[in-house]
């Protein structure tokens, strides 16, 4: 049976946006800002204060919408959501229920069942019994986050495992960031994922019982959560038992996951059309403002770079959705684009190696530097070994490369006989090795290369010293008998 | 009409506390009045569309800009309980 | 009583616009009167005027219903479970007066949260009809109606969501205008029924109504999402006579319920209309005698959640003997709420939960439109629509306190309009004796109109005030 049983995965996405004010006043939003000092009437829910949308989080909500294919609604409504809890201040939060601003639409081959917009509860943490209000148990709540515009997106269940989920994730996160429209930060909390896992007799139509595991703060955590939960879900079904609905918590510490609202009563959120607010009627120029603001996506860059420039996918993909990188490499090919694959490798390795993860727009490094660099690889003017070396001057003083080797000397040998007198003079300072080779120990060739390029200071290239060491002992080079 | 462990139910969604007098008191008073708001159930409304809002405003938006926010000696100033700075209330997780 | 007490807020503000009469001096006289009233019409009266505003408005002083949040100065909305809340904040509405020059006088009794009809729903205790002080002023803004009437203040903030300003001004024998729902910003107001809450002047005649009007409409307000620009000024009324204009009278608003003495003073007014000029045909609103219906599931409904966030957290009252979250909220809610509050909620949570939302709230929203329909059919061929403001003359103290319905009978004639958003204007038209009673009582005429028409309503009423010529001065002695 265990084979039998195929995971069905949904997720449910919340997206703080990049907006300067809240979604219903003009608080500015912080993060880390002292308790309580980033509030108003109107997001304390103080008595008469009425909400106002913000117009920016309804634009940033239709670029989100524009970019996950999805339909933008001609008219949208907000509800009200009730409930009382201390982090929500007027005991209903307003979010959109029926109506919402967007709905379909699709990302790597998972649809979007809807997008909308709402607002963020508040902070409440938890300090136990500090004693100084009748010793019980207190909770303490700061204003500040409470009102942040969110984004709630919602996938069909479309993902069928928890490395699935994982990616799906990386790739919508990045695509926001290239929108500008969140931080995306999951330690923040600017991007939180709820996962919906049931699991289902593979090729069945029928879906199982579905869970609801809540805030994995990490790609890791939500890979992992996920995966726990399928085999907790695995482990119930095997033995004959039933999935219970219920929303659960993942402690990534433990790997347990616990059930997080056993004891309360099932929920009834009485929704009904927030009074206070008129609808959304998204006109034509509101669109054209998302259409013009909308920059390449990810997905597509990377598809470009495969298509137009014959990136491998893998490269393609890591340059696209590092729009940092992506932007460096577009730069370096208008300096030089005669070496579209190799500038890209030299980006996306070399680079990225030697900045430890630093944006290199704010490096020392200039894309055509970089671009010079690479040229001069190609056109072995320079060796990799040197080229190296060069980059590291470029990283950690800058300059141009061109002056660099020169100051230095890298200049590739391309005096063959020079080069051959230097290999002589090493072979026959080292019999034992030439003799090894001979014999047909190809290893011990190295012991003979080391010399040469140290004597070389690199500038020879490897494969030409090879071929050269082969001639001095009167072999047949590799590339010869190919 | 209602019984009282309706009224339980609801008073619990409304986060009233209602004593079994209360209760009681309560379930006849609503299932007077809900008497005469279920004229409403008599009416032919096949075809009529809801109206939420009798204004006919759409997108009553507000440009992205900072507005001062209070200080916190007045946010603070009127709460029950005040801890470091924040509303201390009893932990929803006791 | 004071000279200066004798004139109009209109004739006050001319005077202090003429340099004839110092505003201050005009202040401490409604000051002094308003601080030894008799009828617990007041929650709050100030110790002294503030600065001068030189305005329109002429530096007339202003009551405030309770409800309207004044910055530093106690804002209840008439409940125990706000108590001693001081907002940091000032509602536009009250703000855009002040700037025209109507300093904040006093803060009026209430129903609590606009909850009623009599204002013996106020945990600050009922208000006396300065008319029979055994009688109820009406509600919910029933203390700022008996001020103005027993004239402790020249001019009063209303609220009305079901009637809240027209029924008490008809009780006490004066003037309230509800507009146009979105002409007067509700930023400031505590809610009620967010889609119904109005704003509006109750005021001795209409020229002084018109005149604090003219000042609290204009641009549309940016902090409240449903506040619409007024098209054009509010003239001060002039007409003399009601020549031209088409009145319709619904047979569904005049009929069974209504006293038989205010049905008498009623159809007086109407003779006196004719003479005037007026027209005056019977209408049609065949869904007029469901909107209490209606009004009873989307106000409880809307009012549920808007007094939600009273949960002991951040402002108000808080049970003190609750240790864990849940009896935080419940007891805070059952200590700080009045009965009838307590009744409204629970009515509304019932109507929007599971799987009552499609025929209670769903519904009343679909009766809220055929309402509307009524109105705008008529308005094809009337002008304004008559009706009396209320079915009967002020009752005693307790009189419907024990049967909820009763109570809610009172807003018969006037939900009808706050269903539609159309602005409807009570002026005195008349005494008439109480069932079984001898003392008479004012009666009320309603006049309702399109949305915006509050030019004409106010012009209408001031021919009719003029021919009626209404004398409630005995009470302001
Ligand atoms: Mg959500
Ligand atoms: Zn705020």
């Amino acid at each position: 049976m265990s084979s039998a049983l195929e995971p069905v995965i949904g997720l449910e996405i919340h997206v703080q946006l990049a907006t300067a004010t809240k979604l219903f006043c003009g608080c500015e939003l912080s993060f880390g800002a002292p308790a309580n000092t980033h509030t108003c009437a109107v997001c304390l829910g103080l008595p008469g204060a009425l909400p106002v949308v913000n117009a920016r989080a309804i634009h940033f909500g239709l670029m989100i919408g524009m970019a996950l294919g999805c339909e933008i609604a001609p008219r949208s409504i907000f509800h009200r959501k009730n409930y009382f809890y201390p982090d929500l201040p007027k005991g209903y939060q307003i979010s959109q229920y029926d109506e919402p601003l967007c709905r379909g639409g699709e990302l790597a081959g998972v649809r979007i069942h809807r997008v909308h917009l709402e607002e963020d509860a508040a902070k409440l943490v938890h300090i136990g019994a500090s004693g100084r209000i009748h010793g019980s148990e207190q909770s303490l709540v700061d204003f500040n986050r409470g009102g942040t515009p969110l984004v709630e997106i919602v996938t069909e269940p479309d993902v069928h495992s928890p490395a699935q989920a994982r990616e799906w994730l990386e790739l919508l996160r990045v695509t926001l960031r290239v929108l500008g429209v969140s931080d995306v930060n999951m330690d923040e909390g600017s991007l939180r994922a709820d996962a919906n896992v049931s699991l289902r007799a593979a090729g069945s139509e029928q879906l199982g019982t579905k869970t609801e595991l809540k805030n994995m703060n990490s790609f890791r955590f939500l890979e992992r959560g996920v995966a726990a939960e399928i085999e907790r879900q695995r482990a119930i079904l095997e033995a004959g038992e039933e999935v219970v609905q219920e929303t659960l918590h993942f402690d990534p510490s433990s790997g347990a996951i616990s059930s997080l609202r056993s004891k309360e009563e099932a929920h009834d959120y009485r929704y009904f059309p927030e009074p206070d607010l008129v609808p959304i009627a998204t006109t034509e120029a509101m669109l054209d403002a998302a259409r013009t603001a909308m920059p390449e996506l990810p997905a597509a860059r990377a598809e470009r770079f495969e298509r137009e420039l014959g990136l491998g996918a893998e490269r393609a993909r890591q340059l696209a959705f590092r729009a940092e990188l992506g932007d460096f490499y577009e730069r370096a090919l208008a300096a030089d684009a005669a070496h579209p694959r190799r500038l890209a490798d030299w980006v996306g390795g070399e680079l990225v190696g030697a900045l430890a993860d630093e944006d290199p727009a704010a490096s020392t490094v200039s894309p055509a530097a970089l671009a010079a660099l690479v040229a001069m690889v190609a056109e072995r003017t320079l060796t990799v070994t040197a080229a190296r070396e060069v980059l590291g001057v470029l990283v950690a003083d800058g300059g141009d490369p061109g002056q660099i080797v020169a100051a230095r000397g890298l200049e590739a040998i391309d005096d063959e006989a020079g080069l051959a007198a230097i290999v002589a003079r090493v072979v026959a300072g080292d019999p034992q090795a030439a003799e090894q080779v001979r014999a047909g120990n190809a290893k011990a060739i190295g012991a003979l290369i080391g010399p040469v390029m140290r004597e070389t200071r690199g500038r020879a290239d490897g494969a030409e010293v090879t071929r050269l060491i082969h001639a001095a002992l009167g072999l047949q080079s590799a590339d010869d008998q190919a | 009409m209602i019984g009282r462990d309706e009224v339980r139910h609801v008073a619990r969604l409304a986060r009233l506390e209602l004593s079994d007098e209360e209760v009681d008191r309560m379930a006849v008073e609503l299932a007077g009045v809900l008497e005469h708001i279920s004229t409403i159930g008599e009416l032919d409304l096949d075809g009529v569309a809801p109206t939420s809002h009798v204004v006919a405003v759409e997108n009553a938006l507000r440009p992205d800009e900072p507005r001062p926010s209070l200080a916190r000696e007045r946010v603070l100033a009127g709460a029950p309980a005040v801890v470091d700075d924040g509303f201390a209330v009893p932990s929803p997780q006791a | 009583m004071s000279e200066l007490v004798r004139l109009s807020a209109a004739q006050a503000a001319a005077a202090v616009g003429a340099g004839e009469l110092d505003p201050l001096a005009l202040f401490e006289a409604y000051r002094a009167r308003a601080a030894a009233d008799q009828l617990n019409a007041f929650t709050w009266v100030a110790e002294g005027a503030p600065a001068p505003v030189a305005g329109p408005l002429g530096g007339v002083p202003l009551a405030v219903k309770d409800l309207f949040c004044t910055e530093g100065v106690p804002s209840q909305s008439g409940s125990r479970i706000l108590e001693g809340y001081r907002p940091p904040y000032t509602a536009t509405v009250v703000e855009r007066l002040a700037r025209a020059g109507a300093p904040l006088l006093a803060k009026t009794n209430q129903d609590e949260f606009a909850m009623g009809s009599s204002t013996e729903n106020s945990a600050f205790g009922p208000v006396r009809n300065p008319w029979d002080h055994g009688r109820v002023p009406g509600g919910s803004s029933g203390g700022s109606a008996a001020a103005v009437a027993a004239g402790l203040a020249p001019w009063a903030l209303g609220t009305d969501t079901g009637g809240s300003i027209r029924q008490p001004a008809a009780l006490c024998g004066i003037v309230g205008l509800k507009p146009t729902y979105g002409a007067v910003s509700r930023y400031g107001m505590i809610a009620f029924a967010s889609s119904l809450d109005q704003a509006g002047p109750l005021a001795r005649d209409v020229t002084d109504a018109a005149l604090l009007y003219s000042q609290m409409v204009g641009e549309r307000d940016p902090c409240d999402s449903t506040s619409l620009t007024f098209p054009g000024p509010i003239e001060l009324p002039q007409r003399a006579d009601l020549r031209g204009l088409r009145l319709g009278v619904p047979a569904e608003l005049t009929g069974e319920g209504i006293e038989p003495g205010v049905l008498e003073v009623f159809e007086a007014a109407i003779q006196l209309a004719r003479s005037l000029g007026a027209t005056v045909e019977p209408c049609a609103l065949p869904h007029a005698p469901h909107a209490l219906a209606a009004y009873y599931v989307l106000a409880p409904a809307e009012a549920s959640s808007n007094l939600a966030r009273f949960d002991g957290v951040r402002y108000g009252y808080r049970a003190s003997d609750a240790d864990d979250l849940l009896a935080m909220y419940t007891r805070t809610r059952h200590d700080g709420f009045g009965a009838e509050v307590k009744r409204r909620i629970m009515l509304g949570t019932y109507a929007l939960s599971s799987g009552y939302y499609d025929a209670y709230y769903g519904r009343a929203q679909r009766v809220r439109t055929k309402i509307a329909e009524d109105f705008a059919a008529a308005f094809e061929r009337f002008d304004f629509i008559v009706t009396p403001t209320a079915p009967g003359v002020a009752f005693e103290f307790g009189a419907k306190t024990a049967d909820p319905f009763a109570m809610y009978l009172n807003d018969f004639c006037t939900v009808p309009m706050s269903l539609a958003g159309i602005p409807a204007i009570s002026i005195p038209c008349g005494l008439a004796p109480p069932p079984g009673g001898e003392r008479p009582l004012p009666v009320g005429l309603q006049l309702a109109g399109p949305p915006f028409s509050e030019n004409g309503l106010l012009a209408a009423s001031f021919a009719l005030e003029a021919a009626l010529a209404f004398d409630g001065s005995a009470v302001r002695a």
